[in-house]
């Protein structure tokens, strides 16, 4: 199929939208003890695309216990698709390198994996979607999975599971509904067999094999990263200067909704927002995204009526899922497939990280400024999309890269997105966005981005342009499939 | 009049580098004691650097060079006796010293044909200075004098405590000698930098003992350390319907709410407006 090169934000609104049906099991003997049955059992063939989710982050082992049963089976040009990648996953680069993994299709990748990709050694090329993006392509049928092994803490016989229950609860299987549903075979995978399961997010309905393994993985490397509040002062001046700009826009109001990332400036802001909350007595509505143990304490001390949690950033946040009927799980579709009237769209602001930002307030999450892959979207694209307000939150710097460019090296997120940047030097607000100009130009003080980059250029230097190589190696999607930006070989 | 004084070492190019943007009214770029021997070379050629190539800083730029016991004294001087330093600091200060070192940058400042003097703030840190504070306090250069407790309580063999009531002798022999000749007086750091409520109370003893400020060794004792040396909104309006009131009196004294208003209260409350201006109290547009 011939992706179509990104035109607007908006372009999927005349599109139809086109969901295939759904595949159920027909098979009823589901439980296998051994890998290698199921695995006989599947049929697995050279040139499927199999799939898995990061809800165990870099806790995860059953991506690469089984990448490693297709490579002894010598099976070639298989399409990896992982929700995301994360550096426990190293041990596959020996499949990509035999060509037993031929292409990748995720929305975030970091660590060896990501530095191998980078230096060209997938046969073909790397995917990277949006979660939203990702939802919407196994949706409509443009990404066929052949096989998704669904890692649950906790299962039944039949493939009724969750990741509720079970010494390595993750929480919510958001990433891993629509693989569920339209997957041509699924095989649900536990360390925890129960006899029943009463509120499956995972179905039996769809679930054609239940494979019992001694362990998923590790439940304590579900945290990767930081989810603790920044305490590095120019990211808490950041921080407050971030509040101060929500506070001015009145969006700090009763019944508010808002998205952060899990970083410590971020969770920063949470924090200034909720002495706001607690002074003023405000509640908000909701939550959403990648939920960690702060957000929790908000929705535990009556600060918040929901969150909507797409994936659980740390244990204090599976706990809280398991326990509170408020904190409600979402699939990726619901979070932020763009045809699925996603809760996205239902956001007052988000605040978003960048490791790069243009003059036209295009945002780079991928790559680092030398090309090589570090990230990847996520959700970033998806809130910026659907919040009233987006908020890029950096340092004008990082060692003695200027982080504002002329043009980034890799677009994740397109600048029609993007709202307001905040740096430790001052704030920039895109141009397009006059209403808020108008609104905050008397309160505080305001720069272009232009301005903003000449005073990073006085401490730093201007930096040599760094040219990329000739040879892709992947394309960025935009959420609606649209090509948005390529990746090249370092 | 600095509120609050922020060491920065000067080999640490990263804090160098974001030093305008902690909110401190005055940086102090180290050059002493956080500095090790083998990187004061280092330290001085960063210091100099930044400060002849970036010119970001929109506070009190202050430079703590070296002692006169050590070789580095007159290259710091020699390097740093420019424009862009409004104050050194000078640590084991006694008059001797302070003379000294007045008369090296009066001869720097005439060959270098400097726009303005550079001021000197003295760190008392020793017994021996602390008798000397109303000799060292007085002297031409000298904005102001800070008060080092680390070394102080080392120099009488004593033990430093949280509560300081240990210093409090030291505390009001400098802040007396200070304000007795209408000069500075900067209280030591806290040096717990995770203990915000002790910080807390330490600045409002400092305060209440007559310091106008307090140096501080973290960014995050920065804005604890400007919010409790401002004076208070409800202060500021105190003050604001005092002046308003003496305008229209004739008499030398009269009552606002039952207090009665005279010419100390007045010269305090004037004080106070003075304060706010400077640190943008008055609900001036502020970024």
């Amino acid at each position: 199929m011939i992706k179509k090169h990104f035109t607007t934000t908006e372009a999927y609104k005349v599109e139809t939208y086109h969901k295939i049906e759904p595949v159920y099991s027909v098979i009823q003997d589901k439980l296998v003890f051994n890998i290698n049955q199921v695995l006989d059992q599947l049929k697995l063939k050279d040139n499927m695309t199999i799939s898995f989710h990061h809800h165990l982050r870099n806790g995860d082992a059953v991506l690469n216990k089984i990448i490693e049963h297709l490579d002894n089976r010598n099976l070639i040009n298989i399409t990896l698709a992982a929700s995301s990648l994360f550096p426990v996953h190293e041990p596959i680069i020996k499949a990509i390198k035999k060509g037993t993994i031929s292409k990748i299709v995720t929305s975030y990748l970091n660590g060896p994996v990501a530095k191998a990709v980078s230096q060209g050694m997938l046969k073909d090329q790397i995917i990277m979607q949006t979660h939203g993006g990702r939802a919407r392509s196994i949706e409509t049928g443009e990404m066929v999975i052949d096989v998704a092994f669904i890692a649950l803490s906790c299962a039944d016989k039949n493939g009724n599971g969750n990741g509720k229950y079970g010494n390595n609860a993750f929480g919510p299987v958001g990433y891993s509904i629509a693989d569920m549903m339209y997957a041509k075979q699924v095989v649900v995978v536990t360390d925890h067999l129960v006899d029943d399961v009463f509120y499956p997010e995972i179905e039996a309905k769809y679930v054609d094999y239940v494979l019992k393994v001694d362990s998923i993985g590790d439940q304590a490397a579900i945290v990767s990263g930081t989810t603790q509040i920044t305490k590095d002062p120019i990211g808490i001046k950041i921080a407050k200067n971030t509040t101060k700009i929500l506070d001015l826009l009145g969006l700090i109001k009763p019944g508010f909704s808002m998205q952060t990332g899990a970083g410590g400036v971020s969770l920063a802001v949470a924090s200034e927002v909720y002495q706001i909350m607690k002074e003023r007595n405000i509640k908000g509505s909701f939550i959403s995204g990648g939920i960690t143990g702060y957000f929790v304490k908000m929705l535990e001390e009556d600060k918040m009526d929901q969150l909507y949690d797409v994936q659980c950033f740390d244990l204090e946040a599976v706990r809280s899922y398991r326990e509170n009927k408020n904190h409600i799980g979402m699939s990726a579709s619901k979070y932020a497939n763009p045809f699925d009237s996603p809760v996205v769209n239902n956001l007052d602001f988000t605040i978003l990280g960048a490791t790069e930002i243009d003059v036209d307030y295009n945002v780079n999450v991928t790559t680092d400024s030398f090309g090589y892959i570090l990230g990847g979207s996520g959700g970033h694209a998806d809130s910026a999309y659907g919040a009233k307000v987006t908020i890029i939150t950096t340092q004008l710097m990082k060692s003695r890269m200027p982080i504002i460019k002329d043009r980034v090296t890799t677009i994740t997120t397109p600048g029609d997105s993007v709202d307001i940047l905040v740096t430790e030097r001052g704030i920039s607000i895109n141009p397009k966005r006059v209403d808020l100009i108008n609104q905050l130009k008397d309160k505080i003080k305001l720069s272009t981005i232009q301005e903003l980059q000449e005073t990073c250029y006085r401490i730093t230097g201007r930096p040599v342009k760094i040219e990329h190589g000739d040879k892709v190696i992947g394309i960025i999607e935009y959420r609606d499939g649209s090509i948005i930006d390529y990746l090249y070989k370092k | 009049m600095s509120r609050s004084l922020l060491f920065i070492p000067g080999n640490n190019p990263s804090m160098i580098q974001n030093s305008d943007l902690y909110g401190a009214d005055a940086v102090i770029f180290d050059l002493e004691d956080s500095v090790l021997m083998e990187h004061k070379d280092a330290a001085r050629d960063l210091v100099k650097t930044y400060l002849e190539q970036l010119n970001l800083l929109n506070c009190q730029v202050i430079v703590r060079i070296n002692g006169m016991k050590t070789p580095f004294l007159k290259m710091d001087l020699e390097a740093l006796s420019y424009d862009y330093v409004d104050a050194f600091m000078i640590p084991n200060a006694t008059h001797g010293a302070i003379e000294y070192i007045t008369n090296q940058i009066k001869e720097l400042e005439q060959t270098r044909q400097l726009k303005k003097e550079i001021q000197l703030i003295p760190i008392i840190e020793t017994p021996y200075a602390l008798l000397q504070v109303k000799e060292i306090v007085k002297m031409d250069r000298v904005i102001g004098v800070l008060f080092g407790a680390e070394d102080y309580t080392t120099n009488m063999s004593i033990k430093r405590t949280k509560q300081g009531e240990e210093i409090l002798f030291a505390r009001n022999m400098i802040s007396i000698a200070a304000k007795a000749y209408n000069k500075e007086a900067y209280d030591t750091p806290f040096t717990d930098v995770n203990d915000i409520d002790g910080l807390k109370e330490d600045v409002k003893l400092a305060k209440q003992l007559g310091f106008s400020g307090k140096a501080a060794i973290h960014p995050r004792q920065i804005d604890m350390i400007n919010e409790l040396f401002s004076p208070s909104q409800e202060d500021i309006l105190f003050a604001q319907r005092i002046l308003k009131q003496a305008k229209k009196e004739t008499k030398g004294a009269f009552s606002i709410d039952g207090k009665m208003i005279d010419t100390p209260i007045i010269t305090r409350a004037q004080k106070i407006i003075i304060q706010a201006k400077l640190y943008g109290l008055l609900g001036e547009p502020n970024d």
